[in-house]
């Protein structure tokens, strides 16, 4: 872990050092040549991305690297990816180890303007800090957690809004920080914190692995905006947006009404000037982007509008069962807005 | 035959460049010089081409708000202190861990050597179990081992075991009644400090003395006085009130006194049995070099065995075991960097993980992390070296 840490700042470094035209090199024709994207996804985390029972990476992060193959290369199974801890997230992306991070990485100001990355455009989740406690402790709000032990993530957002929150409401909480979610889990279960405090997408996977669920409570309360989003290196504008437009065309899609199982009828038959434009049958608006002009429908027909997506890796389909909620499309109550092809 | 002095041609200089010293020096200096060249074209580089790509560089960080909360923390910290606070904090947490553990392994590990070379079957054989348990299972699977045991046998926070009602141990680790005073204690650490330096000047003293054939003072007397009487002394003639604080169980966990959180424990308890082993075969080899003619002459002066142990096998076994000594402490510092798995937070937990991820300063983070580590190992050696330097052998 460590040593992997060290070998990504010196490749930093490196890459600092001898390639004077870093940021210019241009992910796409990258990707193209390599006939393969890499894409840094979390180590493990269910509905996000983790390897189900066959070694299958599934997850909305890991659906949203698909969806990049399949507008660059046509194929969603073109992607390696590529685990990352929080801690070593950020520099595998600035030395160029991964094209692009779909790693729930909340989309902050700090992030999208000093790290030489940026957030391109569009919400892949949009998330809130909440809190996860024990059910025999009766605990109902954040504020009666005073002198409580609480553990989160080292190196994430939560760690700061937590500490923000105790302060702001003059409550006394011991932070103790875990790498991983999976030493978070344990370290819950066996006792040491009395709750856990993530964004809470991830509070709801975890308690899906808890041996008996319903001994933890998610309080109702959040404590935070937490947009996830996908981020690139910064100043490869081209590439920026390939990954927002691919997004756009999934959230075009489902409020089209455009399916994986009916999108071949519809290019082929147009309900609207609107989906013809999507689906490449009238105008280049794919080949503005650099890809083929039928991208978004090979992203529909490979991988699924959001809502599908959604539906299966987070949503009712999906063992963590969370509502669409804010993630909604605009029109249905949710902050899910992409704009217009035309 | 000799020729007459006055026939030897003057001895020929030569060119300067012939000069094998003359060109060393000029070689390494060029040598030098292209190195420090090549150092700064790279930094240069390496900065503007950071600067392009829209990253940050520099150490401004330090002195911004952290923001994040510690679980261990030696020194005044909240979420309000800078980045510098939570690298002291994270620096004092390595050093804390790391100095409690170099003391602990060392004296198991002394035990146990001496003990495999008992002649009593039973404890020879129980140290070699020791040994070749703790040295051959990786640090890594120990500390998990002993974390998870610790988290199953520690009762819940509610039903803490309580010891009279002053101490609680549970989960979240022991609380223990402490003294608190009512200021800042620099003055009492400076007395102390002032004291031990005031007792090796008094030792040296002492020594010369009685190497001129003076009488000795009572140096033990004098040792323990030059220690405990400043602090004491400055106690009691300063303002700083002191208080036993106890404490006391709330809803979630405990006010007052002095909380040691388990992950310190466990830390500790693995470092020190993982590194007592290697300690342990640092002792038996040291042990095993001296000669057994010493033991041999020892035994027929009738001294008894402690005495011999004391006075004149570990002495000349010290010689081969310091140098060992040294490389296992510095396994301890480095090692002390795997409390992370087990949410120590440490130097590179708070720093070299968290605070890297908050202000993505890769670069500036990770070299002063290794910097740090780096210094404190080159310490340690340096005080080994010195002490090695006094232990060895001296002809006269």
């Amino acid at each position: 872990m460590r040593t992997r840490t060290v070998l990504t700042a010196m490749s930093i470094a490196m890459a600092g050092m001898l390639a004077t035209q870093f940021s210019h090199a241009g992910t796409l024709e990258n990707v193209k040549k390599r006939g393969e994207l890499r894409c840094g996804v979390s180590d493990g985390l269910a509905g996000f991305s983790a390897p189900d029972a066959k070694g299958r990476w599934q997850g909305i992060d890991t659906e949203m690297c698909r969806a990049v193959a399949t507008a660059v290369l046509g194929n969603p199974e073109k992607v390696t990816f590529v685990p990352l801890p929080n801690s070593e997230r950020f520099t595998a992306l600035q030395s160029g180890e991964v094209d692009l991070l779909s790693r729930n990485t909340t989309w902050s100001a700090s992030r999208d303007n000093s790290m030489g990355l940026s957030f391109p455009g569009g919400v892949l989740f949009y998330d809130g800090q909440g809190f996860m406690v024990h059910k025999d402790a009766g605990v109902t709000s954040p504020k009666e957690l005073d002198g409580a032990t609480v553990c989160t993530q080292s190196g994430s957002t939560s760690e700061m809004n937590m500490a923000d929150f105790f302060a702001s409401h003059s409550l006394h909480y011991q932070a103790v920080t875990f790498e991983s979610p999976a030493q978070l889990l344990a370290a819950f279960e066996g006792g040491r914190c009395d709750s856990i405090s993530i964004d809470s997408s991830q509070l709801a996977a975890l308690r899906s692995q808890l041996k008996d669920p319903d001994s933890g409570v998610i309080l109702p309360e959040m404590i935070s905006k937490e947009p996830l989003a996908p981020m690139v290196r910064r100043g490869d504008e081209a590439w920026g947006k390939v990954v927002s437009w691919t997004l756009y065309a999934m959230l075009n899609a489902e409020e089209m009404g455009i399916t994986s199982k009916n999108v071949d009828a519809l290019t082929a038959a147009p309900k609207s000037p609107d989906m013809a434009r999507l689906l490449g049958k009238d105008g280049d608006f794919g080949k503005q982007l650099g890809l083929s002009n039928d991208w978004a429908h090979n992203i529909v027909k490979n991988v699924g509008n959001y809502g599908e997506i959604f539906d299966r890796t987070v949503g009712e389909h999906s063992p963590l069962k969370l509502a669409r909620g804010k993630n909604a499309l605009w029109n249905a109550g949710g902050f899910q807005y992409a704009p217009p092809v035309r | 035959m000799l020729r007459p002095s006055t026939t030897i041609p003057p001895r020929e200089h030569g060119p300067l460049w012939r000069d094998p010293r003359v060109r060393a020096f000029v070689l390494q200096a060029v040598m030098l010089l292209v190195a420090v060249v090549l150092v700064i074209l790279l930094t240069n580089n390496t900065l503007s081409n950071l600067a392009a790509q829209g990253v940050t560089t520099g150490f401004n960080y330090l002195s911004q708000r952290s923001g994040f909360g510690i679980s261990q923390t030696l020194v005044e910290y909240s979420a309000n202190s800078t980045y510098a606070d939570a690298f002291t904090v994270g620096l004092l947490n390595t050093l804390l861990v790391a100095g409690l553990s170099i003391v602990t392994c060392t004296l198991l590990g002394l035990l146990v050597g001496m003990a495999r070379l008992s002649s009593n079957w039973l404890l020879s054989r129980c140290a070699t179990v020791y040994i070749e348990i703790f040295r051959n299972i990786p640090m890594l699977l120990q500390l998990l081992f002993w974390s998870a045991l610790m988290m199953s046998v520690l009762p819940e926070f509610k039903k803490s075991y309580s010891l009279w009602g002053v101490a609680f141990l549970n989960k979240k680790g022991l609380v223990l009644p402490w003294v608190e005073f009512s200021s800042s204690t620099w003055p009492l650490w400076l007395a102390l400090a002032l004291g031990l330096v005031a007792m090796l000047v008094m030792r040296n003293i002492n020594q010369y003395r009685v190497r001129r054939g003076k009488d000795g003072w009572p140096v033990r007397w004098l040792t323990l006085a030059l220690i405990v009487l400043p602090p004491l002394v400055t106690f009691f003639c300063s303002s700083i009130h002191a208080s036993l604080s106890l404490p006391k169980l709330t809803a979630f966990s405990s006010r007052g006194g002095i909380h040691l959180i388990p992950e310190l424990v466990v830390l500790w308890l693995t470092l020190t049995l993982y590194a007592a082993a290697f300690v342990a075969e640092a002792v038996r080899s040291g042990l095993a070099s001296v000669p057994n003619g010493q033991r041999e002459a020892a035994t027929s002066l009738c001294l008894p065995g402690g005495l011999t142990m004391r006075k004149i096998v570990l002495p000349q076994a010290m010689r081969v075991i310091i140098p060992q000594l040294a490389s296992q402490y510095l396994n301890v510092i480095k090692n002390s960097s795997l409390g992370i798995a087990i949410g120590y937070p440490d130097l590179f937990a708070v720093y070299g993980i968290t605070t890297l991820n908050q202000t993505g300063q890769a670069l500036e983070i990770m070299a002063t992390t290794m910097a740090v580590y780096l210094a404190l190992s080159l310490l340690v050696s340096l005080l080994m070296n010195l002490i090695n330097a006094r232990m060895a052998l001296k002809e006269r």
